[in-house]
């Protein structure tokens, strides 16, 4: 068997909570967010950072958390999609999607609201191209993206959303 | 009956779990004393196990390890045949075949320990492909290499010829298709002697995974529960694979004790889990100078893989699909499903009637081209209507309006503009466009008797508070049926939508609705909630404490009333067959279906010729499909099956080495991403179905029959280059290109 | 996740010299870890064998893009999102952000590195070939010192680059040029995002009345390093456009490049479509 190394502590600041986890320095940030932080919206859909199911916000910014290496996630602020509504509020992108059809099976859109919200955050009023290019790391198998960009669109005429971190 | 919810796009039913991230899948559940499982896998496509070696440096003693000796019953995957072994303990048939099982409470240590096993195995020679298959120079399975085949003969082909003026011949062929659904599989499995097996997983067909496990352990009925976790996406990738999950983490947990979870990583999901069929047809047309179809003659092969599961009944589907939506007095086809060395190929939306499509609406196009005709004069001369009969001689008693849907489809997409358009434009441009179009149908519900057979059953169950619950094994699979479910019922009881919900398929508690398969969810199971819930309303009727036209409250305080009085308030619904359905599965001839989507897909198309890539521009699709019941939901479908079938047509191209895929990552087996997808606009013909809930039809496999041949009509309507086989990759293109040019020189 | 995570080591030096001094200690043990966008995808699949890795995260020296006037210099953790954002790179040099756009989704753009793209040394890297045409240089630096190497020549094989096992990439340095010159990029990857390149082509020229003065051509994916296609560019260079020179170009150009079949492609394609690109482009210049 291998040789193996030492757990290391980390620390992030998600949804607006500290939370530590003893965890191998190069274990994904993925599991240490479904697993040590029981945090199960995150999903996994293909660990190679090509479908986005896994994005997450980490310093604003959106990144797949499946290519995210748990040390260097110390010390970052990272947003979920569990922080996205606030209590029974849905954040106007989620309600553009349960409206438009945005979701089927359900299992991308967690991702797929972090990337929407992620392209409003710098496009208010993205036009299509914008749309499909902000969308274009995120697979959907289910809906052909039609209802996906119907739901971006409605969610920016709907104007109320807001980067999850402002909140 | 008012149609309050039926026909209006409602809140999806389980929506807001899903866009908040609270949706609970199985790789979601933990328990306290879980272990995971792996599955170790062969290396080699065919062979003898000689035996197995567990390498040093791996704590072995800490691990539960399964081989087939430890199954308690039989060891097979039960199905349609019981070919298929759950964990092979002889001979290897396929490059991921079983052999040995593993768990441990540590997921990376299982990982060191999967690598550190080796199985021995003596090679045998293999097979790969369908050709190899016919010419029966290797057995691999049976006496000759068929898993199944089929006759259909409608008139004398044979004597037809003679009053055919042109004769056009045509090959094609599609590939394999990954169904990639973005949630692996998996499964989680309680089993012990006393309380029996209890699995929940992502899944389509609860009871396909019960009737499997019952010989595994053998073990009755009621010792057998299965589970439907929240599922992401299926596409028929979910139909029979997760039995072997089921099957795999069950002897897992039997045998250790604990409750074990296996979830696949996409790499194995990609490379041991089932395709689409990859095909072969060949076509032999006789057509008279005016464009009638005199006789067609149809050789149609799929590979299977290397156990039967399915492939009969897929084959079965594209055998009745193969002479398409148009009246010939001589058909003859012969198809039959192969073996061969790679993993079994299994349902995936179509199931069968893509392939086969494909072939037809690609052929038709030559053939109008033979007799001087454009594509669609050709058609219009040959689409079948009212009391006409399709090749397996069903008589159509609906108004199927063909050249409707063809108009309308050519007024939407501009078609005759476009295509006088881009004759001009084309010359000299670097990017050459084009517009093609299918027409096609595609049967709801189970081929021939299968419903019959199914027997489905559906119940509802009201509460004192007057809320209603479904009862059926159908599941959710991104689909909607917990919101056509809620619908149907609400509006047959004439109560509000929010006061419907749709139980977790559980074996354990709900009836055997039938698989999820086959477009029949919302038809034929819709139809039997809704009369399970007029059923539940007669019983207050006749109870005396509901009139007939009541209200809401008055429907609350009768439940109340009825279940204080006489205790539980349940009311169920069994499948009939419309009346008049014949089918002959001796002479494959009758009713096939009881009733067909009727479509005509129009797609546009660039192609790109420094790189050879085509794109898809613009894309329409107009169907029948009987009542809309959710109009939303509808288009959904529609949406989502036309990008898969661009994905199958142009993208996604499975590499096969030694039966095995090569490409199995998502990085490199492309699907389309957002920037790939052209607007898809769907228009709907409603012509309600007598024997369907307010008259809907099936859609769900529909919009993947017609893309195909669309794109590859609009491709050679582009560049003048007549494809014969899908995916048409840039690299395929390139070649086709390179060859004209070359033989122009 | 295929890989034995506990077996693996990344540990996050807070400055430069406690980076050096690992490396200098223990060459060769400790290999560099930026974005991680293809490392963590090699880590999943399995097929990560080196086992020690320094991340670079926190050298705060190595980020930034700094515009001088004779260049610009970035640093080596820019990520694709930094470089397609930035004005100075947009105008200048069009090509580099043309690639980082088309490099992944966003998600890897804000994670991938410009000097882990370089490093990593695939043949498929969408950035190298404009680096190439923009004739960078990168700075190398250890606990010996620093030294700059021509971008052009750092890769010397599959995998292999002039790189010692002590020394960081910290930076790249691309000199502005007076004049303008015309620039042309291409990735052919088959899907309109987050493809892999199966041929990727860079070219810029400078015109003066219709004759090619300055050239270069690179290209990715046909060959074992992304290549700078030298004698395309000296059938070209000091000569006017024609159809002839474009057929012999390509015909230079498909005994330059050595494109191979694998599972993404095959080498008849490669090599006509990196032929029918090297028109394109050529074309372009002739307008």
């Amino acid at each position: 068997m291998s040789e193996t190394v030492e757990k290391i502590e980390i620390a992030c600041l998600v949804n607006g909570e500290w939370r530590s986890a003893r965890v191998y320095p190069l274990a994904r940030l993925l599991d240490v967010i479904r697993g040590e932080m029981r945090l199960t919206g995150t999903k996994e859909g293909c660990g190679e950072g090509e479908c986005g199911a896994c994005a997450l916000l980490m310093n604003g910014a959106i990144v797949n958390s499946c290519l995210v290496p748990a040390a260097e996630a110390d010390g970052a602020e990272i947003h979920t999609i569990e922080g996205v509504a606030s209590g029974d509020q849905l954040s106007a992108v989620q309600s553009a999607f349960l409206e438009c059809g945005g979701a089927q099976c359900g299992i991308c859109t967690p991702g797929m609201v972090i990337a929407a919200a992620a392209l409003l955050a710098r496009h208010p009023h993205p036009g299509d191209a914008e749309i499909r290019e902000g969308l274009a790391g995120n697979l959907c198998r289910c809906t052909g993206y039609q209802k996906i960009f119907t739901s971006v669109v409605r969610a920016c005429e709907s104007g109320r959303e807001k980067s999850p971190g402002n909140r | 009956m008012e149609e309050k919810y039926i026909g209006h796009s409602v809140e999806r039913k389980e929506g807001r779990e899903k866009v908040t991230g609270r949706a609970r899948y199985v790789d979601d559940l933990a328990f306290p004393d879980m272990v995971h499982g792996v599955t170790v896998r062969s290396s080699v496509a065919r062979g003898r196990i000689l035996g197995i070696r567990y390498g040093d440096g791996i704590p072995w003693n800490e691990f539960t390890i399964v081989t087939a000796k430890d199954i308690p019953g039989a060891n097979e995957i039960a199905l349609i045949l019981h070919d298929q072994p759950c964990l092979a303990s002889e001979f290897i048939n396929h490059p991921e075949e079983p052999v040995v099982l593993l768990a441990h409470p540590d997921k990376y240590l299982l990982e060191e320990a999967r690598r550190a096993v080796r199985i021995d195995v003596e090679a045998m020679p293999a097979v790969f492909t369908i050709e190899d298959s016919l010419a029966k120079g290797t057995i691999v399975w049976g006496e000759d290499n068929v898993l199944k085949a089929y006759h259909v003969d409608k008139g004398d082909v044979d004597s037809a010829w003679a009053a055919a003026d042109v004769i056009v011949e045509g090959e094609y062929r599609t590939g394999a298709q990954e169904q990639l659904y973005i949630e692996n599989q998996g499964m989680i499995a309680v089993a012990n002697p006393t309380d029996g097996v209890t699995v929940w997983g992502s899944l389509q067909c609860p009871y396909y995974v019960h009737k499997a496990l019952m010989p595994l352990f053998g073990l009755p009925a009621e010792k057998i529960r299965v589970i439907q976790a929240e599922t992401g996406g299926g596409f028929g990738g979910k139909e029979e694979y997760p039995s072997m999950i089921a099957a795999h983490a069950a002897l897992l947990a039997w045998k250790s004790g604990k409750r074990v979870k296996i979830v696949y990583d996409r790499a194995e999901d990609m490379v041991a889990t089932t395709k689409r069929h990859p095909s072969r047809t060949r076509h032999r047309t006789g057509v008279t100078r005016d464009g009638k179809l005199v006789a067609m003659d149809i050789d149609l092969a799929i590979d299977g893989g290397a156990y039967a599961t399915l492939s009969a009944v897929v084959l079965s589907r594209a055998t009745i699909h193969s002479a398409g939506p148009y009246v010939c007095p001589n058909v003859r086809i012969r198809s039959q499903a192969v073996a061969t060395n790679a993993p079994p190929h299994g349902a995936f939306r179509g199931f069968g009637a893509p392939q086969s499509v494909f072939a037809i609406e690609r052929h038709l196009d030559q053939v109008a081209r033979a007799v001087n005709l454009t594509p669609e004069e050709l058609r219009r001369r040959n689409f079948l209507r009212k009391d006409q009969t399709t090749a397996t001689g069903q008589i159509i008693h609906e108004d199927v309006n063909f050249s409707g849907l063809l108009d309308r489809a050519f007024k939407e997409s501009d078609y005759h503009a476009k295509r006088a358009r881009f004759e001009k434009e084309n010359p000299g441009a670097t990017v050459k466009r084009g517009i093609g179009f299918s027409s096609f149908m595609h049967g709801a519900g189970f081929t021939g008797s299968g419903e019959v057979y199914l027997a489905s059953v559906v119940e509802v169950e009201a509460t004192a508070e007057g809320c209603v619950r479904v009862l059926a094994a159908s599941t959710e699979i991104g689909q909607g049926a917990n919101t056509i479910f809620s619908q149907i019922a609400a509006d047959a009881l004439g109560i509000s939508y929010d006061r419907i919900d749709v139980a977790q398929p559980d074996t354990g508690a709900v009836p055997n609705s039938g698989p999820t398969v086959a477009s029949r969810t919302s038809m034929v199971v819709g139809n039997l909630v809704e009369k399970a819930a007029l059923n539940l309303k007669n019983t207050l009727v006749e109870s005396g404490l509901l009139c007939d036209a009541c209200t809401e409250d008055e429907f609350v305080r009768a439940c109340k009333r009825y279940i204080e009085t006489r205790g539980t308030l349940r009311a169920r619904a069994k499948y009939e067959p419309p009346p008049g359905l014949h089918w002959d599965d001796t002479t494959y001839s009758g009713d096939a279906y009881g009733t067909y989507a009727w479509a005509v897909y129009v797609a546009e198309v660039a192609v790109d010729t420094v790189t050879y890539e085509a794109r898809v521009s613009d894309f329409v699709a107009v169907q029948e499909i009987g009542k809309v019941i959710h109009p939303v939901l509808a288009a959904g479908q529609i949406e989502g099956g036309v990008a898969q079938a661009i994905g199958m047509s142009l993208y996604e191209n499975v590499v096969w080495r030694e039966g095995r895929m090569a490409n199995g990552q998502m990085t490199n087996y492309i699907m389309p991403t957002a920037a790939d997808i052209p607007p898809i606009r769907v228009f709907f013909e409603e012509q309600p179905y007598p024997f369907g809930p307010h008259g809907a039809k099936g859609i769900g496999e529909l919009p993947m029959d017609g893309p195909a041949p669309a794109i590859l009509n609009a491709i050679e309507n582009a560049t003048g280059i007549s494809l014969r086989e899908i995916p048409a990759t840039p690299e395929v293109l390139m070649e086709a290109m390179a060859e004209k040019a070359g033989a122009l020189v | 996740m295929r890989a034995y995570i506990p077996a693996y080591d990344l540990r996050v030096p807070g400055n430069l010299s406690e980076a050096l001094a690992i490396l200098g200690r223990e060459p060769g043990v400790w290999q560099p870890f930026a974005g991680g966008t293809d490392l963590m995808v090699l880590l999943e699949a399995g097929k990560l064998s080196h086992r020690k890795f320094l991340s670079l995260t926190k050298l705060a020296d190595f980020r930034g893009v700094e515009v001088t006037s004779g260049a610009v210099i970035l640093g080596a953790l820019t990520t694709y999102m930094e470089i397609q954002r930035h004005p100075g790179l947009q105008s200048e040099f069009p090509l580099l952000c043309t690639a980082a756009r088309e490099t992944g989704s966003i998600a890897t753009q804000n994670r991938g590195t410009i000097g882990g793209n370089i490093v990593n040394a695939s043949p498929a890297a969408d950035s190298p070939p404009a680096l190439l045409v923009y004739d960078a240089e990168v700075e190398l630096v250890s606990e010996r010192g620093v030294r700059w190497l021509p971008y052009h020549g750092f890769h010397t094989g599959y995998k292999k680059m002039q790189i010692a096992a002590d020394e960081l990439l910290r930076a790249i340095r691309l000199p502005r040029r007076a004049e303008p010159w015309k620039q042309y990029y291409r990735k052919v990857g088959t899907r309109k995002a987050q493809a892999i390149s199966k041929v990727c082509f860079a070219g810029a020229a400078q015109m003066e009345d219709g004759i090619v003065r300055g050239i270069r051509i690179a290209l990715g994916s046909v060959a074992p390093i992304v290549l700078r296609a030298v004698r395309a560019e000296a059938s070209i260079r000091g000569k006017k456009i024609t159809p002839e020179l474009i057929a012999a170009t390509k015909d230079i150009l498909g005994h330059e490049i050595a494109p191979i079949d694998d599972i993404r492609s095959t080498a008849r394609y490669r090599l006509r479509v990196a032929q029918n690109l090297l028109a394109e482009f050529l074309m372009q210049l002739a307008r």
